[in-house]
Parts: C-alpha cells; sequence; structure tokens
C-alpha cells in the first residue's frame, strides 16, 4: 500500500497503486459507470476491500463485496452485521474497508443502515450533506439474514428505507464454527445438525428468504452468486439505484463449513446454478419474477439442468447421502429442488410456456 | 510489526488506524499460484475472483502480489487456458 | 450586580409558559433541540412523547426524520447509525423496552456516539407492571452512558437540552439518558418555562458538530462520522491486545463529563435563571444534618417537603439528590456526607443477593471517610407504589430512634417501606 498523503480520486488512474482508500472530495457528482470489461474495469476501479484481510483462503464472501463495489455509483457507506466477513476484515487496528463502514451488532444492521439513511435524508433537507446522494448497503450473512437479524430485515423493507442489502448466504454459522442457520439446507451435516446414527444432518429445508423479501413489496429482489459476476454486479446497481429497500441473495461458499476444496468456491457457485439449487432472478413489483443469467438459459434448454449430485458430491457437508443406504434421501433432495424450480418457472414471466 | 499504542494513542470510539495492507496474508500460503506468461491471454478473471485482491494487473501483465496471496488456488481454477499452476511453496 | 441578583438572559418574562406533562416537556425539548434523527418505539409510560413528537412531523414543526421502528432493539441500533453518520439523535423508552436495547447501549457509549436518550422509569417484569420505579435504570447502570436523573417536569424540559451539549461536548462524546419517573412525572401536569426556539439552537450551537479523530492513513485529522469524504472504519473487532486500551478513554470521557454537566447547568443558569444544585447532585439543608436521606427522581420532592417540617421543628436534617448518577458525583457526595451521622440511602429498586445500587456507590464513595456515618438503605416504591408523606414521616422517625440508640445493627440496615408485613 502506498500511504496515502495525496488523496486520490475514484476512479483511480492507470499506472496508479491496486488499493485505495475511496475518497470523494464533498460536491462531487459524477457516477461511476458500470463496467464490464475487465481491462478497464481493473485499470479504472479498486475494490471497497483491502487486501489483508484475515478472511480464510478461498472464501467467496471477499468475492461478493469486492465485485458489488465495483457495481457501487458513488459516495457509498457500507453496514456489516456480525460475522466472518465483519470480524476477519476489521481486526483491530486495522481495517480492509476502502469506504465508510460501521458494524455495530448481529442483529440490526438492516436497523442500522435506516438510521444511516435517515440521517442522509435529515442532512440532505437542510443543505448539510456533501453530496447529491450516499448510497447505504448492508453486508450480513445468513444468521444476520434469516435468523437473529430477520426482524430489523423485514422492519426496514417495510419503512422503506432507500437501503440495499446484501445477504451472503454461506449456509450456516460459519463464524462460530459451522452450526445451522435457517439458511441451512437439508441433510446438510452441521456441527448443531451433525450426522448421526439417527439423524441424516438438518432436518429441515432452507427458509426461501428472497421470496419472503418478495413478499414485502419492496422495490428490488434478486438472487446471485459472484461466479456470474455480470448478472451480480448489474442486480447490485439496480438495487442501489432503485427508491427504496432492495434486497440481493447472493451464494456464497464457505470452503470450511461446506467442506471442499478451496480452489472451486466459484466453480460451486456455478454448480449450484446448473443443478437449480439456487436458481437466478430478479424480482420487481413491475416485472415480477425474472430469471437472469445461466437459469434463464437452462430455463429454455432444460437439458442443461444437472442432477443435485454435481452440487453435492463436491462438498464434504453432505458426503452421506452419496452413501447407498441414502439413496432415498438423495432422491427427496432431487425433488424437492426440481419441484422449487417448476414452481419459480410458473412465476416467471419471461420462462418459456 | 507495529508496537502496541497506549490508550492516550486510541482514535475515539477506537476507530481503526491502519490498513490492513500492512498485513502479509501471504505467509498462510502452502500452494503458489505461478502464471505461465506464455500461455496468459490476460482475460483477467483471476483478478476478478481473487478474493485476497492479490492479482495485479499493471496494463501490460498479469502478476500475483504474494504478499497477500493465501493461495487458495481459485485462480488457477478458473483461468480458462489454464495459465496458472499452484506449486509447493518449499521452507521459508 | 450582586451574585444574588443575577438577570438571566432570558428571565421568566421572556419565556414561554406551557402546562405539559413530563413526556410533552421532553417531546418539546427535543423539538426545539435541531434533531435530525428520532428513531423510537412506542411502551408505557414513554409513548406520549413518541406521539407528540409524531405531531410535531406531521404538522412540519421540525426536519427530523422520524423512524417509527419496530422494536427498542432497532431504534437504539438507528440512532446508533444515525449518529455514526453524523446526525442528531434522539430516543426514548421505559423497562422493558430499554432492556431490550441494554445489548446496543454498550455499542453507543464504546463507539463514542453523542446521542441522547429519555428514559422513563418503569419497573421490569416480571410481573408486568406499568408503573415507576428504577430497576430499568439500575438496568443501564454500566452501559457508559451520561444518566441524568429529573425531579420534576420543568427539569425533564431543561435536562433533555442540556443532555445535547453535554453529550456532544468534544471532550464527552458520551450518550446520554434523561430519567423521569413514569406516571409521577410522564403524566402529571405542571406549568413550566421554555425558552423560545432560537435561544436554544443557539444554547446547543446550531447543528450538530463533529468531533475529530487522527489515524495513520491520513495526514489531517479528519471527522469522527461515516464520511466518504474521509472513509473511517466504525465498530471493530479489538481482542486482548487492544480492547483494555480502548475501554480506558471512556472512563476519562466521564470523569470529564462531571465537569461538563456542571458548566453546562452554570451556563443553563445564565440563560434561564434555572439551575439543579451544581448540576450533579441537588442538596436541601445538607451542611449541619446529622441525617441526612438521599434520594433520586421524582421522590425528592415530597421527601423535601417533610423534611422542611422536621426542620422547622429543629431537626437536624437534610436530603442531598442525586441528579448524576452515571458519572457518579463522589467528591460532592463524600463532602456532602462525611459529618453526617446516619444517611438513609433510597434505592426504588432492588438487587436480589445484594444491597441496592445506590447504596452502593454511596458506601463506596464514604468508605475512606474516618468518622463515616451508618448507612442505612431504603427500599421504597415497587412497581409504582407510592410514597407518602406519612412513610417518610415514619421513616425519619425511626431514623431518630436509631440516632438516639447511637447504632443500627447490620441486620436493620436494609429496610423496606410501604410493603405489606
Amino acid at each position: 500500500m502506498v500511504v496515502v498523503k495525496t488523496l486520490p480520486e475514484i476512479p483511480v488512474k492507470k499506472g496508479e497503486p491496486p488499493y485505495k482508500i475511496w475518497i470523494f472530495e464533498p460536491g462531487e457528482k459524477k457516477e461511476l459507470p458500470l463496467i464490464f470489461n475487465l481491462r478497464q474495469l481493473a485499470e479504472q476501479r479498486r475494490p471497497a476491500l483491502l487486501p489483508g484481510h484475515r478472511m480464510c483462503a478461498g472464501c467467496a464472501a471477499p468475492i461478493v463485496v469486492k465485485l458489488a463495489s465495483f457495481a457501487f455509483r458513488g459516495p457509498t457507506i457500507v453496514v456489516n452485521a456480525t460475522g466472518c466477513l465483519e470480524v476477519s476484515t476489521t481486526i483491530y487496528p486495522y481495517t480492509s474497508w476502502a469506504v465508510p463502514w460501521i458494524h455495530n451488532a448481529f442483529e440490526n444492521a438492516a436497523a442500522t443502515a435506516g438510521g444511516i439513511e435517515a440521517a442522509i435524508k435529515a442532512m440532505k433537507k437542510t443543505g448539510r450533506l456533501k453530496y447529491d446522494h450516499v448510497d447505504v448497503v448492508v453486508f450480513a450473512g445468513d444468521g444476520g439474514t434469516y435468523d437473529i437479524g430477520f426482524q430489523a430485515l423485514s422492519g426496514m423493507a417495510e419503512r422503506g428505507h432507500d437501503v440495499l442489502y446484501i445477504l451472503y448466504d454461506n449456509e450456516a454459522y460459519m463464524n462460530t464454527g459451522i452450526q445451522r442457520s435457517g439458511g441451512t439446507p437439508k441433510y446438510a451435516w452441521t456441527t448443531t445438525s451433525p450426522v448421526g446414527s439417527v439423524l441424516p444432518g438438518k432436518g429441515e429445508s432452507k427458509k426461501p428468504i428472497a421470496e419472503i423479501m418478495v413478499a414485502h413489496r419492496i422495490p428490488y429482489v434478486a438472487t446471485a452468486t459472484p461466479a456470474h459476476w455480470m448478472d451480480f454486479m448489474k442486480k447490485v446497481r439496480k438495487g442501489i439505484e432503485v427508491n427504496g429497500p432492495a434486497f440481493i441473495h447472493a451464494l456464497s461458499s464457505c470452503d470450511r463449513g461446506w467442506r471442499h476444496e478451496e480452489s472451486i468456491s466459484i466453480e460451486i457457485l456455478r454448480r449450484a446454478v446448473d443443478t437449480c439449487y439456487f436458481p437466478l432472478w430478479e424480482w420487481t413489483p413491475e416485472t415480477g419474477y425474472v430469471l437472469t443469467d445461466r437459469s434463464l438459459v437452462i430455463a429454455r434448454n432444460p437439458s442443461l439442468k444437472q442432477p443435485i449430485e454435481k452440487f453435492v458430491e463436491v462438498q464434504g457437508r453432505f458426503r452421506h447421502l452419496l452413501r447407498p443406504e441414502n439413496k432415498e434421501l438423495l432422491k427427496q433432495l432431487q425433488e424437492y429442488v426440481d419441484a422449487m424450480w417448476e414452481d419459480l418457472l410458473k412465476r416467471a414471466s419471461n420462462a418459456p410456456r | 510489526m507495529s508496537t502496541l499504542r497506549s490508550w492516550r494513542e486510541i482514535p475515539l470510539g477506537g476507530v481503526a488506524f491502519r490498513l490492513s495492507t500492512d498485513v502479509k496474508t501471504g505467509d498462510w500460503r502452502a500452494l503458489r499460484p505461478v502464471i505461465d506468461q506464455n500461455k496468459c491471454t490476460k482475460c483477467l478473471i483471476c483478478w476478478l475472483f481473487c478474493p485476497d485482491m492479490s492479482i495485479i494487473w499493471d496494463g501490460e501483465k498479469v502478476s500475483v502480489n504474494y504478499d497477500y496471496c493465501k493461495g487458495c488456488g481459485i485462480c488457477a481454477h478458473e483461468c480458462p487456458v489454464k495459465a496458472i499452476s499452484m506449486v509447493p511453496e518449499v521452507g521459508e | 450586580m450582586s451574585r444574588l441578583e443575577l438577570i438571566p438572559k432570558y428571565p421568566r418574562e421572556k419565556q414561554i409558559m406551557l402546562n405539559v406533562n413530563g413526556d410533552e416537556a421532553i417531546a418539546y425539548a427535543v423539538k426545539q433541540s435541531y434533531v435530525d434523527v428520532v428513531a423510537a418505539y412506542p411502551i408505557t409510560p414513554q409513548t406520549i412523547i413518541v406521539e407528540k413528537f409524531s405531531e410535531f412531523v406531521a404538522n412540519g414543526e421540525v426536519h427530523t426524520e422520524f423512524v417509527a421502528v419496530e422494536s427498542e432493539h432497532s431504534a437504539m441500533s438507528a440512532c446508533v447509525g444515525a449518529a455514526a453518520a453524523g446526525a442528531r439523535a434522539f430516543t426514548a423508552t421505559s423497562a422493558q423496552g430499554l432492556a431490550l436495547m441494554v445489548e446496543i447501549l454498550y455499542i453507543a457509549s464504546g463507539l463514542r456516539l453523542p446521542m441522547v436518550l429519555a428514559v422513563v422509569n418503569r419497573a421490569l417484569s416480571a410481573p408486568i407492571n406499568i408503573h415507576n420505579d428504577h430497576a430499568d435504570a439500575y438496568l443501564m447502570r454500566d452501559a457508559g452512558w451520561v444518566m441524568l436523573f429529573a425531579e420534576n417536569v420543568q427539569e425533564a424540559y431543561d435536562t433533555t437540552i442540556q443532555a445535547f451539549k453535554i453529550s456532544e461536548h468534544p471532550e464527552v462524546q458520551l450518550p446520554v439518558s434523561v430519567h423521569i419517573d413514569g406516571f409521577f412525572l410522564s403524566h402529571t401536569l405542571e406549568n413550566i418555562h421554555v425558552l423560545p426556539d432560537q435561544a436554544v439552537y443557539e444554547f446547543l450551537g446550531g447543528p450538530r458538530k463533529l468531533a475529530k479523530v487522527k489515524v495513520d492513513y491520513y495526514d489531517e485529522e479528519v471527522d469522527y462520522a461515516l464520511d466518504p469524504a474521509r472513509p473511517l472504519s466504525m465498530g471493530n473487532l479489538a481482542l486482548y491486545d487492544y480492547y483494555f486500551e480502548m475501554k480506558i478513554p471512556q472512563l476519562k470521557a466521564m470523569e470529564k463529563a462531571v465537569e461538563v454537566i456542571k458548566q453546562v447547568n452554570e451556563e443553563w443558569y445564565q440563560l434561564t435563571g434555572r439551575k439543579y444544585g451544581n448540576g450533579l447532585v441537588d442538596p436541601y439543608m445538607v451542611e449541619d444534618a446529622d441525617i441526612v436521606i438521599v434520594a433520586m427522581g421524582s421522590s425528592t420532592g415530597t421527601i423535601r417537603s417533610v423534611v422542611k417540617k422536621y426542620r422547622e421543628k429543629g431537626v437536624k436534617i437534610g436530603v442531598l439528590r442525586i441528579r448524576s448518577f452515571r458519572p457518579f458525583p463522589h467528591k460532592d457526595v463524600r463532602e456532602l456526607l462525611k459529618d453526617a451521622k446516619l444517611v438513609a440511602v433510597m434505592d426504588k429498586a432492588i438487587g436480589p443477593g445484594q444491597y441496592g445500587a445506590l447504596y452502593l456507590d454511596i458506601a463506596a464513595t464514604l468508605y475512606h471517610e474516618k468518622n463515616r456515618p451508618v448507612l442505612i438503605d431504603y427500599v421504597y416504591g415497587l412497581g409504582g407504589r407510592d410514597l407518602s408523606p406519612s412513610m417518610i414521616e415514619e421513616m425519619i422517625n425511626q431514623l431518630l430512634k436509631d440516632l438516639e440508640r447511637g447504632y443500627v445493627p447490620e441486620e436493620e440496615r436494609f429496610r423496606f417501606i410501604g410493603v405489606r408485613a
């Protein structure tokens, strides 16, 4: 890191150091363009997350943050719920955040963001805000979203705060050591849903959190994965641009908790979409459900849909499902995924009829 | 490394006073990504997916910042032309 | 001009008289305090504050963003967010609501975020009860907040405005709670005098001003806020190598608050002609008293009126009202109580397994005095039980017997007032 003596602008210029604090001088009005050409992106934009963070090797969460930050449009405040991302990026006295960042507690990221947004509104009203707009983006894990943080999230959505809430869902309480959450899928092994002689891992299905957010009738809801990066970046930008709450459910692999090779963190997210375990869609009150990216391709060409084994076989948390005596469980899982996918196809306005 | 500071030197509210770029996570690494520049097409997929912001594009070639690279191997796995190999780190 | 004839900048005739209850008085003070964000949730007996304030918002009388959150936990969380973003924030609650907030109370003070919380004191469940005692206040005792107790509706108004000033003082930067007794003050009408809006605006120096911080990666000091012009990270993980050092400045800020509370009390006096003791303690006939009754909140007025009668009869008795529960005014309390023979500490809440919290504070403060007085802990008023003048008389008569006896056996140092035997 070059010590920031002169405070650089964002976007950065070619030849400048690769890591920078994002500085927006007061009055800055330029909106950052959304760039999909990777060379242009690498030359013009720096991620909001700096290296030197202590996330596990191969964790997808920093990729979620990095890609999301490439879609930020200007001055942005980040709110982080307690979790892996929060602790690993701000171990005192260091911070990995190149944008204004706050962590309050586990269950209140949405409420904290709501307070920030209200403050921005009040300051704008009284001519004290330095910018045209300041965006507020939340990053929270599945525990902080499905479970302990759900009330605050639902309240924030109901009150209509102009906040983009990004759930990075690694499907268990990974920060405390892999305990089951409302986001853990059925039959997954966790330390509080262990595979025993009687029970085959978690007994319940994943809570349909994104659909629950759709039911709040907020302006924008989407699912995404960092593997489908263009789709993800577009969705982040849309979520920021809408006036009101937006929710993005980003699946984020955890090599420690899912028990997979570090190098396949992105590959596994592709498989999640290819098997229709985690379909990509977006929803607005005007358009309803719309399939996007790979999921739209699969809807148009169902032969591309992979069996659930493709997702399960590379993960230790599902290893027991591959044993012959558990064939029936795997079949059930497939049927569940199929039913959810069929249901989505019925709702999606751009699915072939 | 920094010497630990007295309470008198802690900024208000315990705001972080250093950037994590001072933390060299490269020493976690067991496998080292090595880029074969002859195969590299400079597509920057590795740069895009690197969770540790350790792939550097200088406008001409792609390189690895070993100060931070934890050796996860996502870059090698995602490289469309298999230009990155993961080589065991040896000794110090 | 003699010292006795201070002419305040706004003498009574330049103030406006309102007939309001304690909740309305606080809402009015908040309205005048240029608050940017109010995030609150209804709970009896605090609800009138948010109702009244909502009216100000609905009528366009304030620029404030009113966030009608879904819980007190979110109320305090939103205030933390708002204060971190640089806004002036306020919330109010009681009892169970405060209990739900507690987690975030510690975060607000730990992050050194100025804000004001009105606590309309109410008993904690179970059994559920809506009336006044100080159990909720004692619950937040160690949360790192400056805690000020008002005695009447006028003081509720005055203290709320003062609280913003104390909280935002550059060397304090701590959240402040203003405590009024549920129903006794919150729902009781009183004629109070309020300042014109502009006077309050000037007293507070306009909108909130930010404190400065210095971090290694900027050359200059920057605003302590979530500011895209100079990003900072707030609410980091600090382990055994730094947590301890991060807590010490909180203690130092509390020490500073002792002076600032006094200062602000004096400034308020210059402005309005009203002051409350030295801001920290409000003594009544304590100097030569053999017996001193120590109390907080609205009961102090009743106690004072009874004590006055005893004084007229020649009994050397006084009352010490603690206005600032945190920071606890050790110096003043020591000075005022060291020559008393008997001190009755009135605790309006229990701490099962231990004496009441106020008693402990007084005991700890007097421990190092050579001829320290005998202390008795009186628990009274739980769940809103009235403290009548006759009960106070009975208590004083017992204290006089104790004084005559010359000692109080240990088993008699913990007494109850007004409970059926």
